[in-house]
């Protein structure tokens, strides 16, 4: 039994059979198996090569003229060391006599080789590793490729454990079997985070070197309440998590019952609680749990696991099939947010040196206008099926919100021109999610129907914290009074200009911060599905003049760590269980 | 041993060649060579003095990385071990893997 401790970032308990996904991206850990398993490595092994051998025979087929010569030299070449018995035999014999992974034997094998080059004085010689290396990447992808198929047509219940996760790898899970997530690297707001809250499951992230330490088939005990995972546990310690699990079900049971009741706070004032959603199979989930709306569709997703880019007519197609769910409650489809976090797995974009102060999100769109305009009319497309609603992300400042709606009002003309019937009317908003547009707000709230605040980019931007970086993780925190002030100005300018302001980041979904919203004037919020019967909870149990006490209080203080505890104290009287 | 292998001809024989080409035995070269060695039914063992190896793998005749100059020492066992060791001779001296000597490359 080995326990290891991470970050918390979704709640629940699971007990499950670990599978673990690993990447040819990274170092591919020493992973051991169970001796009756090795005829299988073994065999997983040797389809590898099979296949990779198909593969390249077909590369090398295709490389007709004179000037391919090299490369048909290349592929042969490749095509020689995977019919080499005396390299095949190394590595089977390494599955078969130390009991490892058929990755790990492949990986060791020929990283081994690669060194033997490497160490060669002679430069043409030593630079051959890198046909080496070409091998190891040609046979892992197989292996590993195997494996991601695996996750997409489970028969029985798992928690995924691996290095961290992408959005390629996750939208491929099959979420019925997938019970719970950990990773070595990530915090709060990483994918993994964010995917986990989406589907209800408990997720434990920054565990270090989890994947070196569990091998797949292992127990692992995931508590997403503590950050906790727990590898092969005895006997006593599964039956109190049993015991542990039954009774935090027991809570979320009776909270489920509050799912009809509206949220309002004791002193009559109406709070509303939207879904913030990335696939449109999540809609469900949301309406499940008590959501009158959904206050952030993502749209990335749509532009993952495929080949060429989306067309209108897919994200017409998800849009109409969100919004079906929702008839004639809010829908805010935000565009497409692509860049730093998001999609830096991708060849198709250049690598940046600093990529969340680069070409992201709305910066990204107004210099891709063939795509943004698909989107756009696919959005204004399904604008006549239900209360659609139109968001910009990561607008910096009021000449990026100026084109981005002259864009719009172009593909409305486009649209015109060609008879297709859209609300001409639709509502127009913004994330606020930087400090400029935050300190730009009263102007800003000219132009545009509502205000969402982002808090986890305000938060990163605002205190200069990478919030994946685990060596300043701490430093991040959107109770800082530094954030707090901006979300506060952000929201009294929008009273101001009379205009709709949410709370759309995971600040939204932390049910000690709920009361301090509801006291700086926030009225609706918007969170992943399965915090929100919580969150109605602590809404249906406060008075505003609660909240407003509260806020006063925060405002006067002038560290982190004075409002985050003051905050968990106020939170815990409120709700004990939860805490 | 299976019975009726001993009335086989046992037939051992060595030659010393120099690698010539200026690229010294890379992947490619190593490929022919293994090409040339497996067309024979003998065994062929090469050695640099350090380590013996498997001529007729790719993975351990690219691991003796002979640069241009290095002699190696081929062996081959069994019955057409004579012509065996004469390919592989022609091929590292006399064609020098169809690739350049530096002499050659110099004139280039």
């Amino acid at each position: 039994m080995e326990i290891k401790k991470g970050i918390a970032v979704s709640p629940g308990i699971s007990i499950a059979r670990s599978l673990i996904i690993d990447s040819e991206d990274y170092r591919i850990p020493r992973r051991s198996i169970n001796p009756s398993q090795r005829m299988i490595e073994i065999q997983r092994a040797r389809n590898a090569f099979k296949d990779a051998i198909k593969e390249l025979t077909q590369l090398e087929a295709g490389q007709e003229s004179k000037e391919q010569r090299k490369i048909k030299d290349i592929f042969a070449v490749h095509l020689r060391f995977l019919h080499d018995r005396s390299l095949r035999k190394k590595i089977t014999d390494l599955v078969h006599l130390e009991s490892v992974t058929a990755e790990y034997a492949v990986s060791a094998t020929l990283r081994e080789i690669a060194s033997h080059f490497t160490n060669v004085k002679d430069t043409y010689i030593s630079e051959r590793a890198a046909d080496i290396y070409d091998i190891e990447r040609r046979l892992l992808r197989r292996l590993l490729g195997q494996k991601r198929e695996d996750v997409e047509h489970l028969t029985e219940e798992v928690a995924i454990v691996a290095r961290e996760l992408s959005p390629t790898q996750t939208a491929g899970f099959d979420k019925r079997y997938v019970k719970g997530l950990a990773t070595d690297a990530g915090g709060r707001t990483s994918h993994t985070a964010i995917v986990a809250r989406s589907l209800g499951i408990p997720a434990v992230v920054a565990l270090e070197d989890l994947t070196e330490i569990v091998s797949g088939g292992d127990t692992v005990i995931i508590d997403g309440n503590r950050g906790i995972v727990i590898v092969n546990p005895d006997s006593e310690t599964v039956r109190q998590y049993e015991e542990y699990s039954q009774e935090f079900a027991e809570l979320e049971h009776k909270l489920d019952a509050i799912r009809e009741k509206p949220a309002v706070t004791r002193d009559g004032v109406r709070i509303t609680l939207l879904g913030n959603i990335e696939f449109p199979d999540e809609a469900e989930l949301v309406l499940q749990k008590g959501g009158e709306g959904i206050g952030l569709y993502r749209t990335e997703f749509l532009y993952l696991n495929r080949e060429s880019e989306p067309t209108e007519q897919d994200h017409y197609r998800a849009y109409a099939e969100t919004i079906s769910v929702f008839k004639h409650r809010p829908v805010i489809i935000r565009t497409v947010d692509l860049g730093a976090d998001k999609y830096t797995q991708s060849k198709r974009f250049a690598p940046e040196p600093n990529p969340f102060l680069g070409l992201r999100s709305i910066r990204f769109c107004l210099q891709n206008l063939m795509m943004f305009k698909a989107q756009l009319r696919a959005v204004l497309r399904a604008s006549v099926l239900g209360e659609v609603k139109i968001m910009f992300p990561l607008i910096t400042n009021v000449a990026e919100l100026m084109q981005a709606k002259m864009i719009l009002r172009d593909v409305m003309e486009d649209l015109d021109e060609e008879s297709i019937a859209y609300n001409k009317d639709i509502q127009v908003g913004i994330m606020i999610e930087t400090p400029s547009a935050a300190l730009m707000a009263s102007t800003l709230a000219r132009d545009v129907d509502f205000f969402s605040i982002g808090t986890n980019d305000l938060t990163q931007y605002t205190l200069a914290v990478d919030r994946g970086n685990e060596l300043v993780s701490t430093l991040y925190s959107s109770v800082d009074p530094a954030v707090l002030r901006l979300i506060r100005t952000v929201v009294q300018d929008a009273h101001k200009a009379q205009i709709d302001v949410h709370v759309c980041g995971e600040m939204a979904s932390e049910p000690e911060y709920i009361m301090l919203l509801l006291g700086m004037g926030v009225r609706t919020i918007s969170l992943a599905s399965p915090m929100m019967p919580e969150v109605k909870q602590i809404v249906r149990s406060v008075t505003m003049e609660d909240c407003n006490n509260l806020v006063r209080k925060v405002l006067g203080m002038n560290s982190e760590r004075q409002i985050a505890g003051f905050l968990r104290n106020a939170a815990r009287r409120i709700l004990p269980e939860a805490f | 041993m299976q019975p009726g292998e001993d009335t086989l001809e046992k037939v051992v024989c060595e030659a010393e060649v120099q690698i010539k080409n200026a690229d010294g035995l890379h992947m490619r070269p190593a490929m022919q060579f293994v090409d040339v060695a497996n067309q024979f039914d003998c065994d062929v063992t090469v050695s640099n003095g350090e380590t013996n190896v498997d001529g007729k793998s790719i993975m351990q005749m690219s691991m003796l990385a002979a640069t241009c100059g290095t002699k190696l020492k081929i062996k081959a066992e069994g019955a057409d071990a004579q012509q065996a060791i004469n390919a592989l001779q022609e091929l590292v001296e006399g064609k020098h893997f169809d690739e350049p000597t530096p002499t050659e490359q110099g004139k280039n």
